[in-house]
């Protein structure tokens, strides 16, 4: 077979087909793929949500927006709150670091997970165990909850002190504006006062 | 003002704390290849940063209007890929025609941009970042002169070794390999500079 | 040429990493560790194989003057798709190499590769040359990573040697990329060349 000459036709019939083709292969595609990725995204969430709360036996509600944070509220089968979940993002060292933190009704932490990074790869990605054993059962209105570099209470990841304050910061950030800023028996959606960022007051 | 103190961080941050080459890797194929003097490095740099700027623009106005408007998002690389492919072309047409002396100066460097990861890299990371079009080309822009200010350096220091004896097995390539290492040491000073001119200028 | 000379070409002669210098932004970008840079390879080595094979298949019907663009279509619906199916049964890998896996449509080695051997040679050798070539780019990604890993972390492929106390944390960083590969291609000449 001869090889088809640079005609203008010729171009233009070819390429319209290849492109035409590679359209189709990638909706196919894609409407394979985006149902997974959906449930999996899903999956992720229910599964981090259980994680950081500590308990499988729980019932999720309804996601609430305060500011840029997307909290949870969490109860047990019988109705009962037992905290929040809080979804957060900070500027870490490569972009986004997105939290997922849970707080009890006291605002002690429960347990967190790494959703999202752009961290320096193998090295950001540390802050998902890092932390597990030093932050869990701290409460950023009672600790000093920065690092220990800043004079604060928490060790950073060894060469990732800018990730560090930044995950530190996410979770001090959430906890200011979602569980001090709320009352914490209601789970009412009022927005958290725009000025209660510095000195965060405890709710009992 | 917040937002201008934004776009000045965006600008500092860009060009020496995330430098494109030095911290991100991307575009190190000219980072390599065209560094051997200082003239030709910076008709690189200049003709990168060009294109990011133009880049940028199109595949944002792309992303907004048709891909995200007709809920394509799937097609972002093969779209952003061949849009930069053709503005290239377009640009190197243009500057041939309107303005020889500065295409005599670029001319030989524009093939090679479509190839270079970092415009498709900056495109992406422009969307992913959730800038606006005014953030945006400011981070290309910035972007383009960290390479610049990345090749420009790293030009100047080859030239430097060109006058030395390397041992043979290290000439070439490896040698500039080490020299690269060194000069992406010296930018890590810059890491956390961003942390402290973010409480400097309020935007926390 | 042989297949088989084909795929050892790929491997040491044209090795892309230490030989060619190509793809050097992922090279140098998703070499933390050893794993990153192995999935990095294989991730590449997929999209080579069925490009070349697939170039090699409809090159006669690709008028010459528009062969380029055409080609970039078929890499970047080969690495759209690639991303998709990474992102649905390997959200790990997705999350370890994030923006790499869209720039491999801008990695120099899958269009040099369709050029220089697809565009002139049959599907069957297109594809050996696309293992060879992927295989020599795995491995030097993984010799790297796991190079970089085991001086900065005191670990390999995950496995604690001897610990991260010990490690030069610069390794993983930036220019402990740019040094170990230096020093990486010095010992892959010296071993060559001998030979």
């Amino acid at each position: 077979m001869e090889k088809l000459k640079s005609s203008l036709t010729n171009m233009l019939v070819v390429l319209s087909v290849i492109a035409i083709v590679a359209a189709g292969v990638l909706a196919s595609v894609n409407a394979v793929t985006a149902p997974q990725i959906e449930k999996i995204n899903a999956e992720n969430l229910a599964a981090g949500i259980k994680a950081v709360m500590g308990s499988d036996d729980i019932k999720v509600s309804e996601p609430w927006e305060v500011n840029t944070f997307t909290a949870y509220d969490i109860s047990d089968q019988q109705g009962n709150l037992l905290g929040k979940a809080v979804v957060t993002t900070e500027n870490g060292f490569g972009g986004p670091l997105k939290v997922l933190v849970g707080f009890n009704t006291e605002g002690d932490i429960l347990g967190y997970t790494v959703l999202e990074h752009q961290e320096t790869p193998g090295l950001g990605a540390k802050a998902g165990e890092w932390f597990q054993d030093k932050i869990i059962g701290m409460n950023p209105s009672k600790n000093n909850f920065t690092v220990s570099k800043d004079g604060g209470e928490v060790d950073a990841i060894t060469a990732s002190t800018i990730t560090s304050r930044a995950f530190l910061r996410a979770i001090q950030n959430a906890y200011d504006k979602v569980i001090a800023g709320q009352d914490a028996t209601s789970g009412a959606t009022t927005q958290a006062s725009a000025s209660d960022m510095g000195t965060p007051e405890v709710i009992e | 003002m917040d937002y201008v103190l934004n776009l000045i961080l965006i600008i500092i941050v860009a060009i020496f704390v995330n430098n494109v080459v030095l911290a991100q890797f991307l575009g190190i194929c000219p980072f390599l290849g065209v560094s051997k003097k200082v003239d030709t490095a910076s008709g690189m740099g200049m003709a990168v940063t060009a294109v990011l700027v133009v880049a940028t623009i199109v595949t944002y106005l792309i992303q907004v209007y048709v891909l995200n408007a007709f809920g394509l998002e799937y097609l972002q690389t093969i779209a952003f890929i061949l849009v930069i492919a053709a503005l290239v072309q377009m640009i190197e047409i243009i500057l041939k025609k309107t303005m020889p002396a500065l295409y005599q100066a670029l001319g030989v460097f524009l093939p090679l941009i479509t190839t270079n990861c970092c415009i498709l890299g900056v495109a992406i990371l422009v969307i992913q970042k959730d800038y606006d079009l005014l953030e945006g080309i400011i981070y290309a822009l910035s972007t383009g002169l960290g390479f610049l200010l990345a090749m420009v350096l790293f030009a100047g220091l080859r030239e430097q070794l060109e006058l030395v004896n390397v041992p043979k097995i290290f000439a070439g390539v490896p040698i500039a390999l080490v020299t690269a290492s060194l000069l992406a040491m010296a930018f890590m000073g810059f890491s956390g500079v961003d942390g402290g001119l973010k409480i400097l200028f309020g935007l926390q | 040429m042989n297949n088989f000379k084909v795929l050892v070409n790929g491997i040491i002669k044209e090795n892309p990493t230490f030989v060619l210098l190509l793809g050097m932004c992922p090279t140098l970008g998703t070499t933390s560790s050893a794993i990153n840079g192995m999935s990095m390879g294989l991730a590449t080595m997929c999209v080579l194989i069925l490009s070349n094979f697939i170039i090699a298949s409809i090159k006669k019907l690709i008028p010459d003057m528009v062969r380029i663009p055409a080609y970039i279509v078929v890499i970047a619906s080969l690495v759209t798709v690639l991303q998709m199916v990474i992102k649905a049964y390997a959200p790990e890998i997705d999350k370890s190499l994030g923006l790499f896996i869209p720039l491999i449509v801008v990695n120099c080695i899958i269009l040099g590769r369709a050029e220089s051997f697809a565009a002139k040679n049959g599907p069957v050798a297109s594809i050996f040359d696309g293992i060879g070539i992927g295989l020599g780019f795995t491995l030097g990604l993984t010799c790297l990573g796991a190079v970089r890993e085991l001086l900065g972390t005191g670990a390999i492929f995950g496995i604690t040697l001897w610990g991260e106390s010990y490690g030069m944390l610069m390794f993983v960083l930036a220019p402990g990329a740019f040094l170990a590969l230096g020093y990486l291609i010095v010992l892959f000449n010296k071993i060559t060349k001998k030979a």
